[in-house]
């Protein structure tokens, strides 16, 4: 009897055993580390303190990192789910082999190196890149414009490795969907792009939400994508705590804007979820036949 | 002119026919089903009327208009699908004012018809639910109501209590045909249960691979089947080849009847005699009687399903549970049955091979 209730958590240990050892003992270190005292001469020091906190909240240089990063991260939300949700429709019209073809382009991105990646948009991007030259060959503008280390640089770099997540989690819903509701609308006398907006649309809202809360927390901890777009300056909470870490060797106050990023996505994540489900939980209840 | 007429209506994927060359001509109210089994062609020339598949060739006209020309959201045809399709994330009004929205109604008398036809359906009271929150049977209420607040021309039926449990579909049944009796709507289903088809219709027409076999009342097609596959796909049949005909007189096997005037004007030697199997009786041995072993006993709940072994092959009866004459497996009986409920199926015909 009692051997029978053990029997789930013995088959889980080994799963739990690596999850402690490489994600909860890292992370609690992450932690305690961001309640130490560091000293220019002297490391970290033992102790707990609020210090680091009181710095990164006291300090507006830092309010300015954290309103920049969940800007980038709001916007590039917000361009996934529109771009990524009229992506998962278009493919979900098409016929075969052109569907599975063009979902292999469409999640392409996830399978090149993000170093690679984003190298090839500064490419893209420089004052003498392919988009300047294009856009002041047809005379769009006059002077190339700047997409290296600004936000809207990363902004379209970060759309666009973040896009499939969206396109993958609607295209889960729209394959969820009877094909007979289209028809039902149709029949009703529902033109095509009201059966988008008052059907389709509304019935793959959750695979939106769900997609856009991925993107959202990949957004806001990006890294490889805004340090090499956005460089030294434009920083992001990702990259300030990197260069705490590994320049100024700061590794509490890195340490401390690591545990408000992890917090914040926390907190975002949580929240969106329980709106989601109860938002939607009526509606896509399992029948109950 | 009929109502609804199909003209030569054909539908042809690559070389395949799914529906070939067929006319149909259905009145004004008229209740009508298309019965056959699955690949048929039955839904697919549901569809083209609904404007869901372009027909190959033919002809589709509804009160004189040429509906092929209209699009499938203009044909203003109400349809109730197979699985309902409700849309999920609208409450029942909101699914049923859905298609009044589409045409414009004003607000007031919107709530108005959908008022109506909820308690058309008797559900009234579920107006606020979700269709998740529903049972199967309200449901498929649900979707009859949004198809008949339109105030459609024409109600099409795509297998619509194939997703019901049995006792639910019986009286779903009882329900569609006093609902379509009260609107007096034209009404077009697509079935593969042949009871569905004969409970519910004025007219039955019997599909079978892209082609109607037979299109007659429900009693005509059950009592005088037109083909081998109507006799077998419209309930349960015996079949037995006739040897010999002269002068009025029937042989098949060892036995030879005296035929009825009208079953003697049109059997040939080599047609096959339909007998259905609640039409014969266990009787005492003599001329007319067909001696049998019984092979296997059913038990049906009101009726007993009798397998037996025959000189003319294997035979099925079907006998009351009236508390009558029961006999074991394995006992030696007579089958007897009146000549008049024999008919002739004539050997041309499509083979007997149902389903």
């Amino acid at each position: 009897m009692t051997a029978h209730r053990a029997a789930p958590y013995w088959l889980s240990a080994p799963a739990l055993a690596v999850y402690a050892v490489f994600l909860l003992v890292p992370l609690g270190s992450i932690a305690l580390i961001s309640f130490q005292h560091f000293e220019f001469y002297g490391g970290i020091q033992p102790g707990i303190t609020f210090e680091n906190y009181r710095q990164v909240f006291g300090d507006s240089y830092y309010w300015e990192i954290f309103g920049r990063t969940f800007a980038i991260a709001a916007i590039v939300t917000a361009l996934c789910a529109v771009l990524g949700t009229f992506e998962a429709l278009v493919l979900h019209r098409m016929a075969n082999p052109w569907k599975s073809l063009f979902l292999l382009v469409v999640l392409g991105p996830l399978l090149i190196s993000v170093v690679v990646r984003t190298l090839g948009w500064a490419l893209l991007f420089g004052s003498t890149g392919l988009i300047n030259k294009a856009l002041t060959g047809l005379g769009l503008v006059n002077a190339p414009v700047q997409f290296m280390y600004t936000s809207t640089g990363v902004v379209i770099a970060l759309t666009h490795v973040l896009v499939p997540f969206v396109v993958i989690s609607v295209w889960a819903s729209l394959q969820r969907m009877d094909p007979a509701v289209e028809r039902a609308a149709v029949s009703l006398g529902a033109g095509q792009p009201t059966v988008v907006r008052r059907v389709i649309v509304p019935l793959a809202m959750p695979g939106i939400l769900s997609g856009s809360v991925i993107v959202f927390a990949l957004a806001a901890s990006a890294f490889a994508t805004p340090a090499i777009i956005g460089g030294r300056r434009l920083k992001v909470i990702a990259t300030a705590a990197y260069d705490e870490f590994l320049n100024t060797l700061n590794w509490p106050l890195g340490a401390s804007l690591a545990v408000l990023l992890l917090c914040a996505n926390v907190v975002v994540l949580v929240a969106s979820n329980r709106l989601i489900e109860r938002r939607y939980r009526a509606v896509f209840r399992e029948s109950v036949a | 002119m009929s109502f609804l007429v199909l003209d030569l209506l054909t539908k042809r994927y690559g070389e395949h026919a799914a529906v070939d060359a067929i006319s149909l001509a259905i009145e004004r109210g008229e209740f009508v089903s298309l019965l056959g089994p699955s690949g048929c062609g039955k839904t697919t020339t549901l569809q083209m009327i609904a404007g869901f598949v372009e027909p190959t060739s033919g002809a589709v006209t509804m009160d004189g208009r040429d509906l092929l020309a209209v699009p499938a959201a203009k044909r203003g045809l109400g349809i109730v699908f197979q699985n309902y399709a409700l849309f999920p994330h609208m409450t029942v009004a909101e699914n049923v004012a859905f298609g009044l929205e589409m045409r414009g109604v004003p607000r007031e008398e919107r709530g108005n018809r959908v008022r109506e036809a909820l308690a058309l359906v008797g559900l009234d009271h579920l107006a606020g639910r979700h269709p998740m929150q529903l049972s199967g049977g309200q449901q498929q209420r649900v979707a009859l109501a949004r198809a008949l607040v339109i105030r459609p021309n024409l109600l099409l039926l795509d297998e619509p209590l194939s997703n019901l449990d049995a006792k639910l579909r019986e009286e779903m049944q009882v329900e569609l045909r006093r609902i379509q009796r009260a609107v007096g709507i034209t009404t077009l289903m697509v079935t593969h249960d042949q009871a569905e088809a004969l409970a519910l219709s004025d007219r039955v027409v019997v599909m079978h691979a892209g082609r109607i076999e037979q299109d007659a009342a429900p009693l005509s097609a059950y009592e005088h089947p037109a083909t081998g596959f109507v006799c077998d796909f419209l309930g349960k049949a015996n079949l037995f080849t006739v040897e010999q005909v002269s002068a009025g007189t029937v042989a098949i096997g060892p036995l030879s009847f005296a035929a009825p005037p009208a079953l003697a004007a049109e059997v040939r030697a080599g047609d096959r005699l339909l007998i259905r199997p609640e039409k014969i009786a266990f009787g005492e041995a003599g001329p007319g009687a067909l001696s049998a072993t019984v092979v296997n006993r059913v038990f049906q709940g009101n009726h007993w399903l009798y397998q037996l072994d025959t000189p003319l092959g294997s035979a099925q009866v079907i006998r009351q549970n009236d508390g009558g004459f029961r006999p074991n497996e394995g006992d030696a009986v007579h089958l007897v049955w009146r000549p008049e409920d024999m008919r002739a199926v004539p050997a041309d015909a499509t083979g007997g091979a149902a389903g």
